[in-house]
Protein backbone atom coordinates (compact mmCIF):
# COMPACT_ATOMS: atom_id res chain seq x y z
CA UNK A 1 0.00 0.00 0.00
CA UNK A 2 2.97 2.59 -1.08
CA UNK A 3 1.76 5.98 -1.12
CA UNK A 4 3.24 6.29 -4.75
CA UNK A 5 0.93 3.36 -6.40
CA UNK A 6 -2.74 5.08 -5.57
CA UNK A 7 -4.29 5.99 -9.34
CA UNK A 8 -4.92 9.42 -9.61
CA UNK A 9 -8.89 10.26 -8.55
CA UNK A 10 -11.29 10.83 -11.53
CA UNK A 11 -14.18 13.42 -10.22
CA UNK A 12 -16.99 11.33 -8.90
CA UNK A 13 -19.73 13.46 -11.27
CA UNK A 14 -18.11 14.17 -14.49
CA UNK A 15 -19.27 17.04 -16.90
CA UNK A 16 -21.73 16.47 -19.43
CA UNK A 17 -21.01 19.86 -21.05
CA UNK A 18 -20.55 22.73 -18.81
CA UNK A 19 -22.69 22.72 -15.86
CA UNK A 20 -24.58 19.87 -15.95
CA UNK A 21 -23.16 16.95 -14.42
CA UNK A 22 -23.87 13.26 -15.49
CA UNK A 23 -25.81 12.00 -12.18
CA UNK A 24 -28.81 13.91 -10.30
CA UNK A 25 -28.82 15.00 -6.68
CA UNK A 26 -30.16 12.13 -5.40
CA UNK A 27 -28.12 9.45 -7.38
CA UNK A 28 -25.18 12.00 -5.87
CA UNK A 29 -26.08 11.49 -2.17
CA UNK A 30 -25.85 7.65 -2.84
CA UNK A 31 -22.51 7.65 -4.86
CA UNK A 32 -20.74 10.51 -1.83
CA UNK A 33 -21.83 7.94 0.54
CA UNK A 34 -23.57 10.46 3.07
CA UNK A 35 -26.57 8.05 4.05
CA UNK A 36 -23.61 5.92 5.36
CA UNK A 37 -22.26 9.03 7.18
CA UNK A 38 -25.75 9.76 8.71
CA UNK A 39 -26.09 6.19 9.61
CA UNK A 40 -23.13 5.77 11.03
CA UNK A 41 -24.64 9.33 13.72
CA UNK A 42 -27.87 8.07 13.98
CA UNK A 43 -29.88 9.40 11.55
CA UNK A 44 -28.69 12.74 11.41
CA UNK A 45 -25.66 14.12 10.09
CA UNK A 46 -22.50 14.72 12.39
CA UNK A 47 -22.17 18.21 13.57
CA UNK A 48 -19.67 20.01 15.42
CA UNK A 49 -20.28 22.88 17.80
CA UNK A 50 -19.15 26.42 17.14
CA UNK A 51 -15.66 26.97 18.12
CA UNK A 52 -15.92 30.62 19.98
CA UNK A 53 -13.78 32.79 18.51
CA UNK A 54 -11.80 34.78 21.62
CA UNK A 55 -12.87 38.18 21.75
CA UNK A 56 -10.43 40.53 19.92
CA UNK A 57 -8.83 43.22 21.88
CA UNK A 58 -10.67 46.63 21.67
CA UNK A 59 -9.12 48.84 19.37
CA UNK A 60 -8.79 52.29 20.77
CA UNK A 61 -9.77 54.88 18.28
CA UNK A 62 -6.45 56.63 16.39
CA UNK A 63 -5.57 59.62 17.47
CA UNK A 64 -4.70 61.17 14.12
CA UNK A 65 -6.83 60.86 10.49
CA UNK A 66 -5.01 61.86 7.81
CA UNK A 67 -6.45 64.73 5.87
CA UNK A 68 -7.13 62.71 2.49
CA UNK A 69 -7.56 59.11 1.71
CA UNK A 70 -4.49 57.62 2.26
CA UNK A 71 -4.04 54.89 -1.07
CA UNK A 72 -3.16 51.33 0.18
CA UNK A 73 -0.03 49.67 -2.59
CA UNK A 74 -1.42 46.89 -4.28
CA UNK A 75 -0.48 43.43 -2.65
CA UNK A 76 2.81 42.45 -4.38
CA UNK A 77 3.45 38.19 -4.14
CA UNK A 78 6.52 38.45 -6.67
CA UNK A 79 9.62 36.49 -5.73
CA UNK A 80 12.97 37.32 -6.27
CA UNK A 81 14.58 34.64 -7.98
CA UNK A 82 17.80 34.73 -10.42
CA UNK A 83 17.71 35.30 -13.97
CA UNK A 84 16.41 32.14 -16.29
CA UNK A 85 19.29 30.90 -17.30
CA UNK A 86 19.55 29.96 -21.31
CA UNK A 87 19.36 26.04 -21.97
CA UNK A 88 22.49 25.94 -24.01
CA UNK A 89 24.47 27.18 -20.60
CA UNK A 90 24.90 24.81 -18.37
CA UNK A 91 28.11 24.23 -16.33
CA UNK A 92 31.58 23.49 -18.32
CA UNK A 93 30.03 25.57 -20.98
CA UNK A 94 32.96 27.41 -23.06
CA UNK A 95 31.50 31.17 -23.40
CA UNK A 96 32.08 34.04 -25.40
CA UNK A 97 32.32 36.89 -23.67
CA UNK A 98 31.04 40.18 -25.72
CA UNK A 99 31.98 43.30 -23.75
CA UNK A 100 34.31 44.62 -21.23
CA UNK A 101 37.74 44.65 -20.36
CA UNK A 102 37.84 40.79 -21.64
CA UNK A 103 35.80 40.50 -24.98
CA UNK A 104 36.76 38.47 -27.37
CA UNK A 105 37.78 36.01 -24.61
CA UNK A 106 36.45 32.67 -24.32
CA UNK A 107 35.95 31.30 -20.83
CA UNK A 108 34.55 28.43 -18.89
CA UNK A 109 30.97 29.10 -17.21
CA UNK A 110 30.85 27.64 -13.25
CA UNK A 111 27.71 28.43 -11.81
CA UNK A 112 25.44 30.66 -11.68
CA UNK A 113 24.67 33.08 -8.40
CA UNK A 114 21.88 33.86 -6.38
CA UNK A 115 22.04 37.19 -7.93
CA UNK A 116 21.68 35.78 -11.72
CA UNK A 117 25.32 36.45 -12.94
CA UNK A 118 27.65 33.75 -14.52
CA UNK A 119 30.35 32.64 -12.38
CA UNK A 120 32.84 32.08 -15.27
CA UNK A 121 36.86 31.85 -14.76
CA UNK A 122 39.66 31.94 -17.98
CA UNK A 123 40.64 29.75 -16.28
CA UNK A 124 43.35 31.94 -15.24
CA UNK A 125 46.68 30.59 -16.42
CA UNK A 126 45.15 30.16 -20.09
CA UNK A 127 43.75 33.12 -20.57
CA UNK A 128 44.31 36.29 -18.20
CA UNK A 129 40.87 35.83 -17.16
CA UNK A 130 40.41 35.66 -13.28
CA UNK A 131 37.12 34.47 -10.83
CA UNK A 132 34.76 36.54 -11.93
CA UNK A 133 30.91 37.52 -12.25
CA UNK A 134 29.22 38.07 -16.43
CA UNK A 135 26.43 38.76 -17.16
CA UNK A 136 24.36 36.62 -19.56
CA UNK A 137 22.87 39.30 -21.74
CA UNK A 138 26.73 39.76 -22.48
CA UNK A 139 28.05 35.88 -23.66
CA UNK A 140 27.22 34.29 -26.10
CA UNK A 141 27.43 29.85 -25.29
CA UNK A 142 29.39 27.84 -27.46
CA UNK A 143 28.35 24.08 -27.46
CA UNK A 144 31.70 23.32 -26.36
CA UNK A 145 31.53 21.82 -22.72
CA UNK A 146 34.39 21.19 -20.36
CA UNK A 147 34.01 18.61 -17.64
CA UNK A 148 33.41 20.40 -14.30
CA UNK A 149 33.26 17.76 -11.99
CA UNK A 150 36.57 18.02 -9.99
CA UNK A 151 36.24 21.35 -9.39
CA UNK A 152 34.12 22.68 -6.23
CA UNK A 153 32.71 25.99 -6.59
CA UNK A 154 30.52 26.03 -3.39
CA UNK A 155 31.91 28.69 -1.36
CA UNK A 156 31.72 31.26 -4.08
CA UNK A 157 28.48 33.54 -4.24
CA UNK A 158 27.84 37.86 -4.48
CA UNK A 159 29.25 38.52 -1.22
CA UNK A 160 32.73 36.98 -2.26
CA UNK A 161 33.20 39.51 -4.90
CA UNK A 162 31.66 42.60 -3.36
CA UNK A 163 33.73 45.51 -2.19
CA UNK A 164 35.42 45.42 0.74
CA UNK A 165 33.99 48.13 3.58
CA UNK A 166 36.78 50.39 4.60
CA UNK A 167 37.17 51.75 7.62
CA UNK A 168 36.56 55.66 7.97
CA UNK A 169 39.58 57.61 8.74
CA UNK A 170 38.50 61.13 9.42
CA UNK A 171 41.73 62.90 10.46
CA UNK A 172 44.55 62.90 8.73
CA UNK A 173 45.62 64.43 5.50
CA UNK A 174 48.42 64.09 3.05
CA UNK A 175 50.94 61.52 4.24
CA UNK A 176 47.97 59.30 5.45
CA UNK A 177 46.29 58.97 1.75
CA UNK A 178 49.03 58.16 0.26
CA UNK A 179 49.93 55.32 2.33
CA UNK A 180 46.74 53.71 2.11
CA UNK A 181 46.63 53.77 -2.24
CA UNK A 182 49.55 51.21 -1.85
CA UNK A 183 47.73 48.70 -0.08
CA UNK A 184 44.18 48.92 -2.04
CA UNK A 185 45.84 47.37 -4.74
CA UNK A 186 47.30 44.17 -4.26
CA UNK A 187 45.11 41.20 -4.32
CA UNK A 188 43.91 39.26 -1.10
CA UNK A 189 46.43 36.03 -0.88
CA UNK A 190 43.46 33.88 -0.17
CA UNK A 191 41.72 35.21 -3.51
CA UNK A 192 44.70 33.85 -4.78
CA UNK A 193 44.44 30.79 -3.71
CA UNK A 194 41.10 30.04 -4.33
CA UNK A 195 41.79 31.05 -8.07
CA UNK A 196 44.48 28.24 -8.20
CA UNK A 197 42.38 25.88 -6.47
CA UNK A 198 39.90 26.20 -8.72
CA UNK A 199 41.82 25.78 -12.00
CA UNK A 200 44.18 22.77 -10.80
CA UNK A 201 41.13 20.35 -11.64
CA UNK A 202 39.94 22.78 -14.60
CA UNK A 203 43.05 22.89 -16.42
CA UNK A 204 43.65 19.05 -16.13
CA UNK A 205 40.59 18.62 -17.66
CA UNK A 206 41.12 20.98 -20.58
CA UNK A 207 44.46 19.14 -21.36
CA UNK A 208 42.71 15.78 -21.73
CA UNK A 209 41.18 17.78 -25.41
CA UNK A 210 43.64 18.11 -28.07
CA UNK A 211 43.60 22.03 -28.84
CA UNK A 212 41.37 23.19 -26.63
CA UNK A 213 43.83 24.77 -24.52
CA UNK A 214 44.82 27.10 -26.99
CA UNK A 215 40.77 27.31 -28.04
CA UNK A 216 40.68 28.72 -24.52
CA UNK A 217 43.61 31.23 -25.58
CA UNK A 218 42.72 32.68 -28.26
CA UNK A 219 40.31 35.70 -29.04
CA UNK A 220 37.23 35.77 -30.64
CA UNK A 221 36.72 37.90 -33.22
CA UNK A 222 34.72 38.12 -36.64
CA UNK A 223 36.35 37.84 -39.85
CA UNK A 224 35.44 38.55 -43.69
CA UNK A 225 32.85 37.10 -44.45
CA UNK A 226 31.41 35.56 -41.56
CA UNK A 227 27.76 36.34 -40.76
CA UNK A 228 27.31 36.23 -36.78
CA UNK A 229 23.18 35.36 -37.59
CA UNK A 230 24.25 32.55 -39.86
CA UNK A 231 27.27 31.01 -37.52
CA UNK A 232 26.26 28.03 -35.56
CA UNK A 233 28.49 28.29 -32.18
CA UNK B 1 23.98 25.21 -77.71
CA UNK B 2 21.52 21.85 -77.16
CA UNK B 3 19.47 21.28 -74.28
CA UNK B 4 21.10 18.20 -72.65
CA UNK B 5 19.15 17.47 -69.57
CA UNK B 6 14.89 17.48 -70.08
CA UNK B 7 12.53 17.24 -68.28
CA UNK B 8 11.03 13.52 -68.70
CA UNK B 9 9.55 10.96 -66.06
CA UNK B 10 12.16 9.73 -64.00
CA UNK B 11 14.48 12.61 -64.42
CA UNK B 12 15.88 13.39 -60.79
CA UNK B 13 15.60 16.87 -60.04
CA UNK B 14 16.72 19.48 -56.71
CA UNK B 15 14.06 21.18 -55.36
CA UNK B 16 15.88 25.05 -54.97
CA UNK B 17 12.81 26.78 -53.52
CA UNK B 18 10.42 25.83 -50.61
CA UNK B 19 9.57 23.38 -48.10
CA UNK B 20 11.61 20.39 -49.42
CA UNK B 21 14.42 22.76 -50.36
CA UNK B 22 17.50 20.73 -51.28
CA UNK B 23 15.82 17.50 -51.72
CA UNK B 24 16.52 15.05 -54.22
CA UNK B 25 13.41 14.61 -56.34
CA UNK B 26 11.93 11.94 -59.23
CA UNK B 27 10.00 13.74 -61.59
CA UNK B 28 7.22 11.02 -62.39
CA UNK B 29 4.78 12.72 -64.34
CA UNK B 30 3.98 15.69 -66.23
CA UNK B 31 0.82 17.90 -65.50
CA UNK B 32 0.77 21.05 -67.37
CA UNK B 33 3.26 23.36 -69.28
CA UNK B 34 4.29 24.48 -65.65
CA UNK B 35 4.18 21.89 -62.86
CA UNK B 36 5.34 18.61 -62.63
CA UNK B 37 4.01 15.29 -60.23
CA UNK B 38 6.95 15.14 -58.05
CA UNK B 39 7.82 11.95 -55.76
CA UNK B 40 10.98 10.89 -53.23
CA UNK B 41 11.34 7.94 -50.93
CA UNK B 42 10.72 10.28 -47.83
CA UNK B 43 7.77 12.93 -49.16
CA UNK B 44 4.53 12.64 -49.99
CA UNK B 45 3.63 12.78 -54.13
CA UNK B 46 2.61 15.99 -55.33
CA UNK B 47 2.70 18.22 -57.66
CA UNK B 48 5.54 21.16 -57.89
CA UNK B 49 6.32 24.01 -60.39
CA UNK B 50 9.30 23.19 -63.19
CA UNK B 51 10.53 26.75 -61.48
CA UNK B 52 11.23 24.89 -57.91
CA UNK B 53 13.33 22.22 -59.46
CA UNK B 54 16.18 22.50 -60.87
CA UNK B 55 17.05 19.28 -63.36
CA UNK B 56 20.20 17.10 -62.68
CA UNK B 57 22.22 14.72 -65.03
CA UNK B 58 20.34 11.57 -63.48
CA UNK B 59 17.75 9.84 -65.03
CA UNK B 60 16.05 6.57 -63.74
CA UNK B 61 13.98 3.84 -65.71
CA UNK B 62 10.68 3.95 -64.08
CA UNK B 63 6.90 4.16 -65.99
CA UNK B 64 4.63 6.73 -65.26
CA UNK B 65 3.55 7.32 -61.78
CA UNK B 66 4.66 4.32 -59.94
CA UNK B 67 3.98 2.88 -56.85
CA UNK B 68 6.27 3.97 -53.79
CA UNK B 69 8.15 0.84 -53.72
CA UNK B 70 9.00 0.40 -57.21
CA UNK B 71 10.14 4.19 -57.13
CA UNK B 72 12.20 3.10 -54.09
CA UNK B 73 13.45 -0.07 -55.99
CA UNK B 74 14.23 1.95 -58.89
CA UNK B 75 16.23 4.30 -56.96
CA UNK B 76 18.16 1.73 -55.27
CA UNK B 77 18.54 -0.03 -58.65
CA UNK B 78 20.46 2.76 -60.51
CA UNK B 79 22.14 3.78 -57.57
CA UNK B 80 21.06 7.33 -57.43
CA UNK B 81 22.65 8.45 -53.54
CA UNK B 82 25.91 7.79 -54.72
CA UNK B 83 25.58 8.86 -58.00
CA UNK B 84 25.02 12.38 -56.87
CA UNK B 85 27.01 12.06 -53.85
CA UNK B 86 30.25 11.48 -56.12
CA UNK B 87 29.24 14.11 -58.73
CA UNK B 88 31.04 17.15 -58.61
CA UNK B 89 27.41 18.91 -57.96
CA UNK B 90 26.41 16.79 -54.95
CA UNK B 91 29.77 16.83 -53.24
CA UNK B 92 30.21 20.71 -52.98
CA UNK B 93 26.69 20.71 -51.32
CA UNK B 94 27.75 18.27 -48.91
CA UNK B 95 30.63 20.78 -48.38
CA UNK B 96 27.97 23.25 -48.20
CA UNK B 97 26.22 21.99 -45.39
CA UNK B 98 29.52 20.56 -43.44
CA UNK B 99 30.95 24.38 -43.39
CA UNK B 100 27.20 25.95 -42.41
CA UNK B 101 27.08 23.33 -39.35
CA UNK B 102 30.60 23.81 -37.96
CA UNK B 103 30.95 25.08 -34.65
CA UNK B 104 33.50 27.94 -33.15
CA UNK B 105 35.99 24.81 -31.65
CA UNK B 106 35.55 23.52 -35.29
CA UNK B 107 36.21 26.49 -37.03
CA UNK B 108 39.47 26.60 -34.85
CA UNK B 109 40.56 23.85 -35.00
CA UNK B 110 40.39 24.59 -38.97
CA UNK B 111 42.10 27.48 -38.94
CA UNK B 112 45.30 25.65 -36.84
CA UNK B 113 44.95 22.84 -39.81
CA UNK B 114 45.25 25.40 -42.09
CA UNK B 115 48.18 27.08 -40.98
CA UNK B 116 50.11 23.82 -40.94
CA UNK B 117 49.22 22.94 -44.38
CA UNK B 118 50.70 26.34 -45.43
CA UNK B 119 53.82 25.80 -43.69
CA UNK B 120 54.08 22.44 -45.06
CA UNK B 121 53.68 23.72 -48.19
CA UNK B 122 55.87 26.73 -48.09
CA UNK B 123 58.89 24.65 -47.05
CA UNK B 124 58.64 22.44 -49.90
CA UNK B 125 58.60 25.42 -51.91
CA UNK B 126 61.60 26.49 -50.72
CA UNK B 127 63.19 23.67 -51.12
CA UNK B 128 62.06 23.47 -54.76
CA UNK B 129 63.23 27.30 -54.66
CA UNK B 130 66.72 26.31 -53.40
CA UNK B 131 67.27 23.21 -56.24
CA UNK B 132 66.05 25.46 -59.17
CA UNK B 133 68.57 28.76 -57.83
CA UNK B 134 71.71 26.39 -56.83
Amino acid sequence: MAPQQRKPHVCRNPDLIRGVGKYSRSKMYHKRGLWAIKAKNGGAFPKHEKQTVAAAPTEKPPKFYPADDVKKPLVNKRKARPTKLRASITPGTVLIILAGRFKGKRVVFLKQLTSGLLLVTGPFKINGVPLRRVNQSYVIATSTKVDISGVNVEKFDDKYFGKKVEKKKKKGEGEFFEAEKAEKNTLPQDKKDDQKSVDAALIQSIEAVPDLKSYLGARFSLKAGMKPHELVF
Amino acid sequence: MPFKRYVEIGRVALVNYGKDYGKLVVIVDVIDQNRALVDAPDMVRGQMNFKRLTLTDIKIDIKRVPNKKTLVAALEAADVKNKWESSSWGRKLIVQKKRASLKDFDRFKIMLAKIKKAGVVRQELSKLKKETTC
